[in-house]
Formats: C-alpha cells, structure tokens, sequence
C-alpha cells in the first residue's frame, strides 16, 4: 500500500504561523492584551520606584524582564486557549504530519507576538526612563535569546496547562520555575550589557542562555506528541 | 476499512471501552448509537488516532493505530459538534489553511469545489464568525473533506442545529456517503441515523451489544432494536 500525501514539516509550520498572524492582525485581542498589560506595568513601575536616575539605569533589565514575563505568559495562555476552546486543536492533530510541526508553528507566532510587544514596549521604556542604551544591538540580541528560551518552553507547558479547567492560574505556577534559569540569565546579561561589561563579563549567562534555548526546543520537539495526546 | 479488536481504554481507574471488537468494510455507513456515557466519542477519538488505545488493535484503512497515526490521519476525515474552524478566519482561509495542513498542492480549485458542495461558495470571503450554527456545521464538513479521505468519522454532527440546518446537512451527508466512503457516525437521532446509515451497531457500557443492517431491521424499527438491545445489555 502506498503512502498517502502529507505536507512537509516546515509547510505545516509556516501555515500554523500564517493562520496565527492572519486570526490576530483580524482580531487584535491578544496583541492588545499584551500590550496594555505591558505599558502598565512600565507605568506602576515607573511611578511605584520614584527612583532617580542613576537607579533607574541599574534597574532596568529587572522592570524590562519582569513585565515581558508577566505578558509573555498572558499571549501563551490566550494563543493556545484559541485553539483549545472551539475544538481547533483537535483539527490540528487531525493533520498528517509530525505533531512536533504544531509546537514549532505555535512557538514561532507566539515568538513574532512577545517580539512585536517587546518592539512597542522598549521605545516606550526608553522615553520614560531616559534610557537609550536599550537599543544597542547586543542588548536586542539578549532580549531575542531570552525570549525564545521563554517562549519555547512556555508553548510546551500551555500545552500542558489549557487541558485542564485551572489553565489560568496553572501556566505560570507551572512556567515561573522552570523558566528561572532563562529569566536570571537574561537579567544579568542584559544588566551587564547596561553596565558597560565586556564580551567576557556576561560570556556566562549568554553561553546559559543558549543552552536553555537548545535543551527546551529539543525537550518540546521529542515530547510534544505526549503532551497532547489524551 | 476499519478494524478493532479486544479494545479496551482507561482513563485512571475508571474503563470507558471494555474489549471492543468492531468492523467496518468499505463503503459502508455505520450508526453507532447507544445512551450518554456509553464510550462513543471516546471510541470514536481512538479511531481518529486524537485518544491512545490502553490495550487492543485498531486498524483504520490499512494502517495500525497508533504507530502508524501520520498516515491514518490522512486518509481520514472527522466531523464533531465542534467545528473545528477559527472564527477570525474566512470560510476560504480556513480551508486555505487545513488545504496546507493536508498538503494539498493546487488547493484553490479544491477549495472552491467543497465550498459549492457544501452550499457555501457565496460566503466564501465572509468571516466564519458571521455564520450561523448550522453553516458553520456544513463549513466543518468541507474542512473534513477537502483532502478526500476514505473514512469520514462523525460525532452527534446534529447537535445545535435546527431542523433547516438539519435537512441541509442530512444533503451533504448523503452526498459525502454517496461517493463511496466509510462512514461512521455517533447519534443520538435515532430517525435520521435510520434513514442515512446502512448498519446499526449498538454501544452500551463499554461493548458493542448489538448489530443489525438495514436489511435485517426491515420487519422491526430501530427504535425497538435499540431498546431491546439496550435492555438485554442491562
């Protein structure tokens, strides 16, 4: 008997990506969620500290990684609720392809989300704290590799999580701890990045950072199907 | 076409399936009915490969479950209560979307032959959440269909709808079925299962109790079929 058709990998990938761009550009709900929560949470804090400026400077990859946390998890919650909530994520494991496509599909758009939020927000960031030096290029390249260690293993858990009827309050008591690692190694990369250190200073959180990032998508890519499977 | 024998599945302690032994040829249309609680969807969500047997075989179109699930799923197309669809999308960007997902080369031509089959081609750029029930429904069974699979698998597909909706999808059921496929489907409309199916097989607590075609039901209804297998089981 031969083997009937089934869409490559990456095909299957790029189309779980595309579907997610096109829903949210339509629906903008969990874009502006983020969005709001984040400008929030930079305002309390801006008001809350009543710092000056030279503590401000030394606080910044703190407020900066707290508030993409906190409205990280909020897009993984709502991106997989979608699909959990209308029966849509059976219609996913319906597809004659690799279920691992499905992790990296969602991973990706809730990927492009957190950096769309992480664009608007660090602009927004500079302005009220007087801190431009957010916007040098090795700064961005932290804040792209914590962000992907985050989301990656945040998309395995929501998996996990919107299964059951506490999915709200399950996927960050379930996330924050295992996200620590990636959470304190971005601080003190990015924090270091602020504070004038060299290469060699913050080789050590950088060189965690990608570690985390390579372990968690493997771990997700071998265990996805379990995840999702009643 | 389909295949199971001895199949059994547990959610903790508590056995849904006890040992099921069921088979479908090809081009059959099978009504598997039976009360709430009997194991139907969860039977069902094992063939579709979306639920692990705990012990047992299944076979669905020549292939083994679960080992075997990538190329079950693609010749197999699946039908619930739930529509499966994104209401943010388009009618067309959906099936766009499932067309990717089954690797369907040249799918605009396919998209547009479903969405006619199913009576929806004059809303094929309007948003799904602009639909009612019962189009969405028949946009559900477009999206089951649009890779042309062998076995269709339905799932109390009537639940929600009113009686228009009912009539239409009844039309595009009998289409689907007229073109040769397996069908199975879960209801609890005992008349509409009687004038669409070919066989009647009956689950109740976990095993089939009873079977009978069209054929042997002639001088009863099914109904009383259903009764009196459903007591004989008790």
């Amino acid at each position: 008997m031969s083997s009937p058709p089934s869409p490559s990998f990456f095909k299957a990938t790029m189309a779980i990506v595309y579907k997610d761009l096109a829903a949210e550009l339509r629906s903008r709900e969990l874009l502006s969620a983020m969005l709001v929560f984040s400008m929030l949470v930079i305002l309390i804090f801006n008001f809350a500290l009543e710092l000056d400026i030279k503590v401000r400077q030394s606080v910044t990859a703190g407020v900066l990684w707290t508030t993409f946390a906190f409205a990280g998890t909020l897009g993984l919650n709502r991106s997989m609720a979608v699909e959990k909530d209308r029966g849509c994520m059976d219609g996913l494991l319906l597809a004659p392809v690799d279920r691992s496509a499905i992790f990296f599909g969602k991973a990706i758009s809730n990927l492009a989300f957190m950096l769309i939020v992480e664009a608007i927000v660090l602009p927004l960031y500079a302005l009220l704290y007087n801190e431009a030096r957010i916007f040098q290029p090795s700064f961005l390249g932290v804040i792209l590799l914590g962000s992907i260690g985050y989301i990656a293993v945040g998309t395995l858990l929501s998996a996990m999580s919107v299964q059951t009827r506490t999915r709200d309050v399950l996927l960050p008591i379930l996330l924050f701890p295992v996200a620590v690692p990636v959470l304190l190694a971005s601080v003190k990369a990015s924090g270091g990045l602020l504070n004038g250190a060299t290469f060699a200073e913050i080789l050590t959180p950088l060189n965690l950072l990608i570690v985390y990032d390579v372990i968690f998508i493997a771990v997700a890519f071998m265990v996805f199907d379990f995840v999702v499977e009643e | 076409m389909i295949e199971t024998k001895k199949l059994v599945k547990r959610f903790g302690l508590k056995t849904i399936l006890r040992g099921v032994d069921f088979s479908v040829q090809p081009g059959e249309f099978v009504a598997l009915l039976g009360p709430n609680g009997a194991g139907k969807t969860t039977f069902l969500r094992i063939l579709a490969s979306l639920s692990r047997p705990s012990l047992g075989s299944v076979k669905v179109a020549g292939y083994s479950l679960p080992h075997e699930s990538a190329q079950v799923r693609a010749k197999l197309g699946v039908v619930s209560h739930m529509p499966l669809l994104y209401p943010d999308l388009t009618a067309e960007e959906n099936l766009q979307f499932y067309a990717r997902m089954y690797g369907i080369t040249n799918h605009q031509s396919r998209i547009t032959e479903v969405l006619q089959m199913v009576g929806l081609e004059p809303r094929r750029k309007d948003l799904v959440r602009t639909f009612s029930r019962g189009m969405q429904q028949r946009l559900a069974i477009g999206r089951a269909v649009i890779h042309d699979p062998e076995v269709m698998l339905f799932d109390e597909p009537y639940t929600g709808l009113d009686q228009d909706a009912s009539e239409m999808l009844d039309d595009v059921l009998r289409s689907v079925a007229a073109k040769g496929r397996t069908v199975v489907m879960t209801s609890h409309d005992l008349a509409r299962a009687e004038d669409l199916a070919t066989r009647f097989d009956i689950l109740s607590r976990g095993v089939i109790a009873a079977s009978a075609t069209q054929n042997e039901l002639q001088s009863t209804n099914l109904l009383a079929f259903y009764k009196q297998s459903l007591a004989a089981k008790n």
